[in-house]
């Protein structure tokens, strides 16, 4: 869920959005966001999952200190999804899943 | 490709950004790299208004005081290297960059500066009970994140582990988001931080559980998390049988407190004590912010965790020990600005926590430190 309306920040200005897939889904989600919260928002929790015992794990830390949101990003694996943002056309995979 | 400046920074939080401004305008040639797509730090997630007197941006929230500085770092000259990671600290003062270019690309370069300040943070310490590793289970200052910055919700449901100040401010941000705060959990007797943010979320409704700890987390079947249960402490800090309750929730906070983000330090070779005060293991430095090794700084909370306002005043310190061996500032009046900044932080560090880490950061310049 996004919060658009906020005591403190006020309403949302940011109202782009862009299209990405998740696992084959597409979504539209908000433009410049970050790839693990425009995730959240959509109520997707799980990023990656572990090698040996194939766990799930999800953001933790949210600014690129734990490894946890890493997924695969446009081919490529291991990537930060908590600090990188979000773009058009985007073919993101949840890392590890089978 | 090997790149010379006079100065490097590493990080552009509050102590990066205002060591940068000092350095830069007095024509330091400084270079910041940061690994965001922003600079600032964790000043953006931070809403709230800040306390202390008119110098230290008293009533002024933490996220207008982010965006002051990022306008003064421009004005000052100093560049930026955004989406660039520091991967490792050399002899002869290089840093190993990777960097992101203007057209996406990441490129390795090799940086090499005649002074280097380390100001990159904190981290979040975690508990590691049964369960915390489940997706809905983080750091209080992730859920802050996801919140403020992001504008999403982690959860609806949340429950907060620790009731130190962020723990409690935390929790009250999350009821702002419109979260559903079901408790507070507490191992000490007494809530631990200031009683201002308590009293804002008491007024709410939220409970407090003292003498509790959480001891297991569980998932449903999607693999994300759908209940916590929390236990009483015995005298020995064991969980009692037969007082657990459980709560239905989707977001687990984690607020067991912060300790200094210091790899590179380490890496370099930098003396380190262990400073329970400020966060445990640190690169130690004298009253420049220097370390042992010199041209070597650190400032903020990876010279000792504490808030925004000491690491930006730290920053300037150390800006100004480094813009005066460069000799871009005469010694004089040098000594003066570094003398103000000095007894700022000195009038920052009062009240019953800001005490004991003053005296921490004195044991630190005076060299009573266990190493
Ligand atoms: S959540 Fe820790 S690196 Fe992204």
């Amino acid at each position: 869920m996004y919060i658009t309306d906020h005591p403190i920040l006020g309403a949302e200005e940011n109202t782009e959005m862009v299209n990405i897939t998740v696992d084959g889904v597409p979504l539209r989600v908000r433009k410049g966001s970050m790839i693990a919260a425009a995730l959240l928002a959509n109520g997707i929790k799980v990023n990656r999952y572990t090698l040996k015992h194939h766990e799930p794990r999800g953001v933790f830390c949210g600014i690129g200190q734990c490894t946890d949101c890493v997924m695969i990003v446009n081919g490529q694996p291991n990537v930060r999804t908590c600090i990188t943002p979000v773009e058009e056309n985007m073919v993101i995979m949840t890392q590890n899943k089978d | 490709m090997l790149v010379n400046r006079q100065v490097a920074i590493i990080g552009g939080g509050p102590a990066g950004l205002t060591a940068a401004i000092e350095a830069a305008k007095v024509g330091a040639q400084v270079l910041i790299i940061d690994e965001n797509a922003r600079p600032g730090g964790q000043l953006f997630k931070q809403i709230h208004k800040f306390f202390g007197s008119k110098a230290h941006n008293a009533g002024v929230r933490g996220m207008d005081i982010g965006l002051n500085l990022l306008k003064e770092t421009e004005e000052s000259g100093a560049e930026t290297w955004l989406n660039s990671t520091v991967i490792g600290l050399y002899e002869g003062n290089r840093l190993s960059v990777v960097r992101t270019m203007e057209d996406g690309s990441k490129k390795i370069h090799t940086v090499q500066a005649e002074k280097i300040l380390i100001a990159t943070g904190s981290q979040e310490n975690t508990i590691n009970f049964d369960g915390w590793t489940i997706p809905g289970v983080m750091g209080a200052g992730c859920a802050q994140t996801m919140i403020n910055v992001n504008r999403v919700m982690p959860g609806t449901k949340a429950l907060m582990v620790g009731s130190g100040n962020v723990g409690l401010m935390v929790s009250y941000q999350m009821l702002q988001a419109g979260i559903d705060v079901l408790g507070v959990v507490e191992a000490a007797p007494k809530i631990s931080g200031y009683n201002v943010h308590a009293a804002k979320i008491c007024r709410a409704g939220v409970p407090f559980y003292l003498r509790h700890t959480i001891i297991h987390a569980e998932a449903d079947e999607s693999g994300t998390l759908c209940r916590a249960t929390i236990a009483a402490l015995d005298e020995k800090w064991n969980p009692s049988p037969n007082t657990e309750q459980s709560f239905d929730v989707n977001l687990v906070c984690i607020a067991a407190g912060l300790r200094p983000l210091a790899k590179l330090a380490q890496m370099y070779g930098v003396e380190h004590g262990f400073i329970p005060e400020l966060g445990g293991w640190m690169p130690l430095h004298d009253e420049n912010m220097e370390t042992n090794i010199q041209g070597i700084y650190v400032a903020g909370d990876t010279a000792g965790v504490e808030e925004a306002n000491t690491a930006m005043d730290e920053g300037r310190l150390a800006g100004i020990s480094i813009a005066q061996s460069l000799q871009l500032l005469p010694d004089q009046e040098a000594e003066q600005c570094k003398a103000e900044i000095r007894a700022r932080l000195e009038s920052l560090r009062l009240g019953p926590f800001g005490e004991r880490r003053l005296q921490a950061k004195n044991r630190i310049v005076k060299k009573e430190v266990q190493l």
